[in-house]
């Protein structure tokens, strides 16, 4: 059975030229770029440190700058962050640190929901305040918050900002020379490049202490041997995404406007999640009513078709995704939430292919609920 | 992706027995759509007193789904005394196992027997009522219940509470209960947890002092508030009074006094009380 993958805000497949680039370097060039010899190499010092992925980079971000600023005692986040900073954010909370969460918006009508409100990240930036951190876009929604004007308005006030790009990273074109952001991060396989590689771009200037220690690398920023091929293989896709990115996007956005919006026509009590406007082109988040999301995305197992879902049964946890939860989704609805996240990979076919088998799924597990009359 | 038993996935993607019985001798509702799941069982009796039909709806996961079709299978020819006696093992072991996270199915459906069985006892009349007093605020789960699978189940863990019936698995603010009921429940099972503030005859440093009232804080009060948008900050501690502030949806909540007394004034005194280990 083929498989259609829908699922790349999870993670995506490493692009041909990404691997062919990567792979005289396991068996053939693998020497250490330390290593005082040619084989080696040489890296140059910058803004770019390299991690293990999105997850580190997050967390080197946070607890370095803080480390960084003793002094200071706030962080400022927002409550559909991904666990890779909520989590710390908490977790420091439990040293002492104050953490505030700004809420995004609820009552706004459907299509609207998941914006921020800028006035009320500005009223809580204070003296006290060490570090800003804030994604560029949700990777379960897809909602894209305004982070330049974000990174201006933090700026102006003197404080540190962060974002968690990994999901806006290769879907959004983005110029830090221009920008105010100081820390970004990124992460490899969520743009065809492998697993276990990541950036933490350091805006030259901006204090950060190391979180890593026991090497030179990465100018003492993060100790430990270069994952070389990985490395290579994120340049590599990072080329790719920037030479492809406006022709690419279009493509992908018309896919998956085409899917939305079949889905939506096609099953009845279903309804799209977040900012219709202010979103990455390739996601879509929809919940059914009276379904739970787990059975559906079994469902389209069944058929070869990947994707997510926010319900609480997915993760294991109880509770259904603390995004769909923030943003005012009703419960009901945030059980039965599928998400579908597109690549460049996709194809109409397969679009079509998802639209013709979506509402069978749903009347199918609509007809066992006991919430549907009959 | 969960691991899912060959029988599980086919119950799931066929299901025996879907919808309701007309005219039912017995019917069981419980869980609800804010839960996450929702089963409904009905059931037919026949002269003999043995239930000849069982149908069910079910909103929930594929285990959810699977258990509750099973469910129907295993309950056909028992006469009530019998069904009565299926415990929430049974309905795992018959699907071949389930996943520890998804152990709640199996009792959501024993549950939905017994709630049936009931009905039918008192004529029709009576609905599933929760017995004993709430302990898990965010999924209605009552010491009795917990009590039930702590003891059918032989569970030590609060962890293994909220696989079996979800009771911790939102805000986590009863975790502290559950954990003292299964030190009451399973005394040979568990060694006691020693706190980990090391206590000295008797009387805690201020140090310790405040280490402990940070720790029951950050264990047991914040995330009760958290659940609500709230949060809640330890200001300073002078001699016995501690001074704290309410945070975020908190600071402006009209019910913030009985939290104060109700939830922190509460885990505090109950934490800072108790023998030392």
């Amino acid at each position: 059975m083929r498989t259609i993958y829908f699922d790349n805000n999870a993670t995506t497949k490493v692009a041909e030229q990404v691997f062919e680039e990567m792979e005289p370097l396991f068996c053939e060039l693998y020497g250490n770029p330390s290593s005082m010899h040619t084989f080696g190499g040489q890296s140059e010092p910058s803004e770019i440190i390299f991690t293990s992925g999105g997850t580190e980079s997050d967390n080197a971000a946070i607890k370095g700058t803080l480390a960084a600023l003793p002094h200071k005692r706030k962080i400022i986040t927002t409550r559909v962050e991904h666990p890779a900073v909520l989590t710390v954010c908490r977790e420091l909370e439990n040293h002492g640190y104050t953490v505030v969460e700004l809420p995004v918006g609820k009552e706004l009508p459907v299509g609207k929901q998941g914006r921020l409100d800028l006035a009320e990240l500005e009223e809580q930036i204070d003296d006290d305040t060490a570090l800003v951190t804030i994604m560029y876009a949700n990777n379960e929604t897809g909602v894209v918050f305004p982070i330049e004007k974000i990174a201006d308005l933090v700026a102006d006030r003197g404080v540190i900002f962060h974002t968690d790009a990994v999901q806006a990273i290769g879907k959004i074109p983005l110029d830090l020379s221009k920008s105010n952001i100081d820390l970004l991060s990124l992460s490899g396989h969520k743009l065809h490049a492998p697993k276990g590689v990541g950036v933490l771009y350091v805006r030259k200037g901006t204090r950060i202490s190391p979180f890593m220690f026991g090497g030179h690398q990465e100018a003492g920023r993060r100790a430990g041997t270069e994952n070389v091929p990985g490395i290579v293989g994120l340049g590599k896709a990072c080329e790719l995404a920037a030479k492809n990115i406006e022709q690419e996007n279009n493509k992908v956005k018309k896919l998956r406007d085409k899917l939305e919006k079949a889905i939506l026509e096609n099953c009845p009590d279903s309804r799209l999640n977040g900012d219709k406007e202010n979103r990455l082109p390739n996601t879509t988040n929809i919940s059914f009513e009276y379904i739970e999301g787990e059975a559906i995305l079994l469902m389209l197992d069944k058929y070869g078709i990947c994707a997510s879902s926010g319900s609480a049964c997915t993760s294991g946890s109880l509770e259904p995704s603390h995004v769909l939860r923030a943003m005012g989704i009703p419960f009901t609805a945030a059980h039965g939430s599928i998400r579908f996240s597109l690549s460049r990979y996709n194809t109409e076919e397969e679009v079509d292919y998802t639209i013709e088998k979506m509402p069978g799924i749903v009347n199918q597990l609509r007809e066992l609920s006991p919430f549907v009359a009959t | 992706m969960w691991e899912y038993t060959d029988k599980l996935k086919d119950h799931f993607f066929n299901p025996r027995n879907v919808g309701e019985i007309e005219d039912p001798d017995g019917v069981g509702e419980v869980g609800s759509l804010a839960c996450g799941d929702a089963l409904k069982l009905t059931f037919k009796l026949d002269a003999n007193g043995r239930i000849t039909d069982a149908k069910f709806k079910t909103f929930g996961c594929a285990s959810a789904i699977a258990t509750s079709s099973v469910l129907t299978e295993m309950i056909k020819g028992l006469t009530l005394a019998e069904a009565a006696k299926v415990t929430n093992k049974d309905i795992a072991e018959y699907l071949g196992g389930l996943p520890e996270q998804k152990m709640h199915c199996s009792v959501m459906g024993r549950e939905a027997l017994e709630a049936a069985i009931e009905n039918y006892q008192s004529g029709g009349k009576k609905k599933h009522e929760l017995e004993g007093n709430i302990i898990c605020t965010c999924f209605g789960v009552t010491d009795k219940e917990i009590e039930r699978v702590i003891r059918e189940n032989n569970l030590t863990t609060v962890e293994e509470v909220t696989n079996y019936c979800k009771a911790g698995g939102g805000c986590g603010g009863c975790q502290g209960e559950i954990e003292k009921m299964i030190e009451k429940i399973q005394p040979d099972e568990i060694k006691q947890a020693p706190l980990t503030v090391a206590r000295r005859a008797g009387k805690l440093t201020n140090i310790q002092k405040i280490q402990l009232i940070q720790q029951t804080i950050n264990e047991q009060i914040r995330p009760a508030l958290r659940a609500h948008g709230g949060n809640i900050e330890l200001i300073d501690v002078e001699g016995n009074k501690v001074v704290v502030a309410f945070r975020g949806m908190c600071a402006q909540c009209r019910l913030a006094d009985f939290t104060m007394k109700d939830v922190v004034e509460a885990k505090l005194r109950g934490r800072m009380s108790s023998k030392p280990s």
